[in-house]
C-alpha cells in the first residue's frame, strides 16, 4: 500500500482567501496578521536596539531592498548576477552630485534613484533582446569591468574613491527612511505583481513567445521592469553613500551581487516577502559570524548551492504552505 | 612596434581561445553555463602547485594528476548538484556560481595569494621573431592552443562520443531516440570543460601567478569571448578570440593599457546590438532571440 501526501487549504484560508466577506475578527487577523507582523517588527524593533545593531538594521534593509529588486527581475524572467551594478551606479551618481556641487542629500538621493535607474536600463537595453542566460552573463561582467575601468582611468577618485559626502540630518531619520522605503517597496511591488501588469511580466518569464503572440511588446515591458528594479537598487546605493559619507570601488564589489541573490534564494523567490525574510536571516547571521572574515562568502556560496538543490522553494514558501494548508498522508487508489 | 604588437596579439588571441573553449564546449553541448569555470581553472593550478611544492612531485606527473582531478571534480559537480536542477537555467547558473564562489573565496581565506604561487614554464628559452623578444611559453600557448582546437574538431567529428555530443547539442530528444544517454553525455561535457580549463591553466599560469581574483578574470574573459562569438559555436570562439585578442593588444600599444577592458566591454555591447546571437551563433538564433 502506497501513501501520498495530500495538501488541502485550511477552512479559514478558503473562507478568507478569495472572497473578502470577512465575518469574524479571527478571519481578519488571519489575513492581516502575516502582513502586519513584519511591519510592526521593523518599525518597533529599532527602538530597542543598541546603536551597533541599528547599523546592522540599516544594512539589513539595504540588502533587503537589493534582494527585492533582484526578485522583481527574476519574476520578469531576467536573472541578474550583478545587483552591484544598480547599487554602485546609484552610489556613484549621488556621490558625484553631492561631491561636486554640495547639493543636499534629500535632492541627490531621488536624482540618483531616477537617473541611476535610467542609466542602468539604457546600458542593459541591448541585452534585453536575449533570453535568460545571456542577461546573467552580461550583468555578471558589467560591474567587474566598471571597477577595472574606474581603477585604470582614475575617474571619480579612482581607487581611493570620493569622501566627505554630507550625512543625512539625523540618525533616527536615517534609520526610518530606509525602513519605510523597504516596507513600501515590498508592499508596492507585491501589489504591482498581483495586478494585470504583473501578470504580463510573469507571462514573459513563463513563455515570452505567447506573450508576443498576444500583441504585447515584451521589450517595452521588460525595460519597465528593469527600470523599476534598477531604480530600487540605485536608491539603496545612493542612500548608503550618504550613510557612509564615502563612495568608492567597493560599491561594485561582489558582496552586493551575491548577498541579495542568497537572500532571495534562501527566503524564497517570487514573493518579495521571501527576499526580506532571507535578508533578515542572513545579514544578522553574517554579523554574528564577523569573526571568520572571508569565510562568510564561502558560506553564502554553499548556502546558495544547498538551498537551490535541496529546498528550491525557500523558507517563505514553506512557512506559507504550513500557514495555509493542512497536510496528511492518504492511501493511493489502485 | 607594429610587428611586435602583431606577434603578441596572436599570442593573446590564442590565450583567449584556450580560456574560452572549455566553457563553450560545456554550454554548447549540455546547455549548462558553468559559472564555476574560473574557479576550476584556479583550482587545478593550485592543485598542481600543492603537489609540486608540498608533496614534492615532479612537474609532469603533478600537472597530469591535477588535470585529471579537475576533470573528475567537474563530473562530480554535475552528478551531485547539476543533475538535480537540470533544465532550469536559473538554478544551474546560481548553483554553479555558488560552487565557484565557494572555491575561490576558500582559497582567498586560506591565504593562497602572492607571487610565489605560480607554475614553472615548460622550456626556459626565448628568441626573436620579427624584431621582438618572445619566450618559449608564449610560443607553446599558440602551438598547444592550435593543437587543442584541431584535436577537439577531430574528436567532435570523427569519434562516436564526439558525434553523440553534437547530436545532443542539435536535438536532445531525437538523440535520445538513437540511444544516446543525455545525462551521461552532459556529465562528460561538463567534466571535459573542466579538464580544458585545467589544461588552459597549466599552459597560461606560468606567465603570471595564481590568485583567486584570476578566477573571476578568467570567467569574465571566457564569457566575453563566448558572447561575442556566439555561445556553443567553436568557430565563433576562434573568431571572437582573434577579434578581442587583436583589439586588446592594439589598444594597449597605441592608447594605453587601461583602455583594454573598455574595448572588450564596448565590443560586447556593439555585437549584442547588431547581432544578438553573436558572430557565428546562427544555429540557435531563434531560441536565443526574442
Amino acid at each position: 500500500m502506497k501513501k501520498r501526501k495530500e495538501r488541502i487549504d485550511r477552512g479559514i484560508k478558503a473562507r478568507s482567501g478569495d472572497i473578502f466577506a470577512l465575518s469574524s475578527w479571527r478571519e481578519m487577523l488571519y489575513v492581516a496578521g502575516p502582513r502586519l507582523l513584519p511591519v510592526i517588527l521593523f518599525l518597533l524593533l529599532p527602538l530597542f536596539l543598541s546603536p551597533y545593531w541599528q547599523r546592522v538594521m540599516i544594512s539589513l534593509a539595504v540588502f533587503a531592498l537589493l534582494a527585492i529588486s533582484w526578485d522583481m527581475l527574476a519574476q520578469s524572467g531576467m536573472i541578474s548576477l550583478g545587483q552591484a551594478l544598480f547599487f554602485g551606479m546609484g552610489a556613484y551618481l549621488s556621490g558625484i552630485i553631492n561631491h561636486a556641487w554640495g547639493i543636499h542629500p534629500f535632492i541627490t538621493i531621488p536624482l540618483a534613484t531616477v537617473f541611476g535607474g535610467l542609466i542602468c536600463t539604457l546600458i542593459l537595453l541591448p541585452v534585453l533582446r536575449l533570453r535568460g542566460i545571456y542577461f546573467s552573463m552580461f550583468t555578471l561582467i558589467l560591474p567587474l569591468m566598471l571597477v577595472r575601468t574606474i581603477e585604470a582611468t582614475k575617474v571619480f577618485g579612482g581607487t581611493e574613491g570620493l569622501s566627505g559626502m554630507s550625512p543625512l540630518p539625523s540618525g533616527w531619520l536615517e534609520l526610518y527612511l530606509i525602513i519605510i522605503a523597504t516596507l513600501s517597496v515590498l508592499f508596492g511591488f507585491r501589489r504591482l505583481m498581483a495586478s494585470d501588469y504583473g501578470l504580463v511580466l510573469k507571462g514573459i518569464r513563463d513563455n515570452d513567445r505567447s506573450v508576443t503572440n498576444a500583441g504585447i511588446n515584451i521589450y517595452w515591458f521588460k525595460a519597465q521592469a528593469l527600470f523599476l528594479s534598477s531604480a530600487v537598487g540605485a536608491f539603496a546605493g545612493a542612500y548608503m553613500t550618504h550613510v557612509y559619507m564615502f563612495v568608492g570601488m567597493p560599491v561594485f564589489a561582489l558582496d552586493y551581487s551575491i548577498m541579495p541573490i542568497a537572500s532571495a534564494v534562501v527566503g524564497g523567490v517570487g514573493s518579495f516577502a521571501g527576499a526580506i525574510l532571507g535578508a533578515s536571516i542572513l545579514v544578522p547571521l553574517s554579523e554574528l559570524l564577523r569573526g571568520i572574515g572571508g569565510l562568510r562568502i564561502v558560506l553564502y556560496g554553499l548556502c546558495l548551492v544547498i538551498f537551490i538543490v535541496a529546498i528550491p522553494e525557500g523558507i517563505f514558501h514553506y512557512l506559507q504552505r504550513k500557514y495555509q494548508q493542512v497536510e496528511r498522508w492518504v492511501d493511493v487508489d489502485r | 612596434m607594429f610587428a611586435g604588437t602583431l606577434v603578441y596579439a596572436i599570442v593573446n588571441s590564442f590565450t583567449l581561445i584556450l580560456l574560452a573553449i572549455g566553457f563553450n564546449l560545456t554550454f554548447g553541448i549540455s546547455g549548462v553555463a558553468n559559472f564555476a569555470y574560473g574557479a576550476l581553472y584556479v583550482l587545478s593550478a593550485y592543485l598542481s602547485w600543492m603537489m609540486m611544492n608540498l608533496l614534492g612531485l615532479p612537474f609532469f606527473p603533478s600537472v597530469i594528476l591535477s588535470i585529471l582531478a579537475t576533470t573528475l571534480f567537474g563530473a562530480l559537480m554535475y552528478r551531485l548538484v547539476l543533475l538535480r536542477v537540470r533544465g532550469q537555467a536559473l538554478s544551474e547558473v546560481i548553483a554553479t556560481f555558488g560552487i565557484g564562489l565557494s572555491i575561490l573565496e576558500l582559497f582567498r581565506y586560506l591565504g593562497f595569494v602572492g607571487f610565489e604561487y605560480t607554475l614553472p614554464v615548460f622550456f626556459d628559452h626565448s628568441f626573436i621573431i620579427a624584431g621582438t623578444y618572445i619566450d618559449m611559453q608564449r610560443i607553446s600557448i599558440v602551438v598547444l592552443g592550435f593543437l587543442l582546437v584541431v584535436l577537439l574538431w577531430l574528436f567532435t567529428h570523427h569519434t562516436s562520443t564526439g558525434l553523440a555530443f553534437r547530436g545532443i547539442a542539435q536535438d536532445e530528444r531525437t538523440a535520445l531516440t538513437f540511444g544516446i544517454d543525455s545525462d551521461w553525455i552532459a556529465t562528460l561535457s561538463v567534466s571535459l570543460g573542466a579538464g580544458l580549463a585545467a589544461i588552459a591553466a597549466t599552459i597560461i599560469i606560468p606567465l603570471g601567478s595564481i590568485s583567486p581574483s584570476e578566477g573571476y578574470d578568467v570567467l569574465i574573459k571566457a564569457l566575453a569571448v563566448c558572447i561575442i562569438g556566439g555561445l556553443g559555436s567553436t568557430g565563433g570562439v576562434i573568431a571572437a578570440g582573434f577579434f578581442i585578442g587583436f583589439a586588446e593588444r592594439f589598444t594597449d600599444t597605441y592608447f594605453g593599457s587601461h583602455w583594454t577592458m573598455i574595448v572588450s566591454l564596448i565590443a560586447i555591447l556593439i555585437v549584442l546590438v547588431i547581432k544578438p546571437s553573436g558572430l557565428f551563433g546562427q544555429q540557435k538564433e531563434l531560441e536565443e532571440r526574442i
